[in-house]
């Protein structure tokens, strides 16, 4: 085991492991590509079909419902399925990560939404408000820590999946993962197991530090 | 994107095998994440220093993916079922101590001091009132450590264990579509049935809540 970490401090420290096509840098940016695309294209789906459902609360049981089918969907069927419909391209990661990331953001925009308490929004329209302006200078600003949360989330688990692009052939830190079980070189796949989780978990604390830097006017 | 219904009609066992044994893998972490997060809770619960500590060591634990969750044990447990469950259960751990702690939360304080003034002891009232009241919520938090852990099941394939997850290496590396959608269809099936049984539990454990309604 002390053999093993002290390898895998080599490997993580060593300066030509760090270069070049394969060197981690350059995989590192690959994860950080293929992650954050996907959690933008995902927001772009989500953050509409949540607010939208939380404004006029019609379609509630879709937003509900979704939660758990994004749950139960197994990211590994789904990409090698949408790869052997489709052909070798970054297609079928980039589906299966937005379709990973969509249900996180939609429910939580959606919980984030109906969180707003009835009579804060009864005001604004008393005050003569309409529709959009209740949406967008009311509930969505109430709503914004838990719509925070749902993207947090969703940035997490697309992270933390993006391995995945190393199985079909792709870039990412998921080629050491996989290179490393092909090879049995097990302080590789260690070294790139490490570098997603540090990556997965830096960019959660960077998150929730803007959050707290956004929302810093607030008392909750 | 054809089916090849024969190869599911020759396959019958096959499925049936990957099915009870990728239901197996997710209901043993889910069974053993309560098995931790159960007493760790009723701690976070009283204790409050340690409330902060404990959930947030769990949400830690649930920001590493699942690959490397299952890797990082390899030298550990190796390749074998040992390390799946490990890895699940550490993933469940994150819902289902959080919502045994809201759980808990949420039992009024006055029911506590009534069940106190009766002269039932800590470790009863703990039992017999905190627990059945806090149930709904505890429950919650199964349901989704149940799907997730039951989508979770098939990474585990990379570790040469997964359940149905072998149907997608398998079509993967024969370019053979009809494996994969039947292990992304029984997947789905598995945790829908899982989620609707759990539903019913929670109906039959809660009988106070069918007369209020």
């Amino acid at each position: 085991m002390y053999e093993l970490i002290k390898n895998l401090g080599t490997w993580l420290t060593s300066g030509a492991g760090w270069t070049g096509a394969d060197g981690i840098a350059h995989r590192l940016a690959e994860h950080l590509q293929y992650s954050l695309l996907a959690t933008l294209v995902a927001a772009a789906i989500g953050l509409p079909l949540g607010l939208l459902i939380g404004h006029t609360g019609k379609g509630a049981f879709v937003a509900i419902n979704l939660a758990s089918f994004g749950r139960a969907l197994p990211t590994v069927g789904l990409v090698v399925l949408v790869f052997l419909a489709g052909g070798l391209s970054m297609l079928p990661v980039y589906v299966a990560l937005v379709a990973l990331a969509v249900p996180a953001i939609v429910t939580n925009t959606y919980a984030g939404m109906t969180a707003v308490d009835p009579d804060v929004k009864d005001a604004a329209r008393g005050q003569g408000m309409r529709g959009h302006q209740v949406l967008f200078q009311v509930e969505l600003p109430l709503a914004l820590p838990l719509i925070m949360t749902g993207l947090r989330l969703a940035l997490i688990q697309v992270v933390a999946t993006a391995t995945i692009a190393a199985y079909v052939s792709f870039g990412g830190l998921g080629r050491y993962v996989f290179d490393g079980l092909a090879q049995r070189d097990l302080v590789q796949v260690l070294g790139g197991a490490v570098l997603v989780a540090v990556v997965a978990v830096a960019l959660d604390l960077l998150l929730s530090g803007l959050q707290r830097f956004l929302f810093r006017h607030r008392t909750a | 994107m054809t089916i090849d219904w024969s190869w599911i009609g020759d396959h019958t066992d096959d499925l049936t095998t990957l099915t009870v044994s990728h239901l197996q893998a997710a209901l043993s972490a889910v069974f053993f994440g309560l098995l931790i997060s159960l007493p760790l809770a009723v701690v976070a619960h009283r204790v409050r220093p340690l409330r902060g500590f404990l959930l947030g060591v769990s949400n830690i634990l649930f920001t590493i993916p699942s690959i490397a969750i299952f890797v990082l044990l390899l030298p550990i447990s190796g390749l074998t079922r040992t390390t799946t469950v490990i890895g699940l259960t550490v993933y469940t751990l994150v819902v289902l101590l959080r919502n045994t702690v809201e759980g808990l939360d949420s039992v009024p304080a006055k029911t506590k001091e009534a069940a106190k003034a009766m002269g039932t002891r800590p470790l009863r009232t703990l039992l017999t009132v905190e627990f059945p009241l806090a149930l709904p919520v505890i429950m919650a938090g199964v349901r989704i450590a149940t799907v997730m852990s039951i989508s979770l099941v098939s990474v585990a394939t990379y570790i040469g264990d997964g359940g149905l997850g072998q149907l997608f290496t398998d079509g993967f590396q024969r370019d053979f579509p009809t494996p994969v959608i039947a292990g992304v269809v029984l997947t789905i099936l598995l945790a829908v049935v899982a989620d609707a049984a759990l539903v019913a539990l929670q109906y039959v454990l809660t009988p106070w809540k069918r007369r209020r309604a």
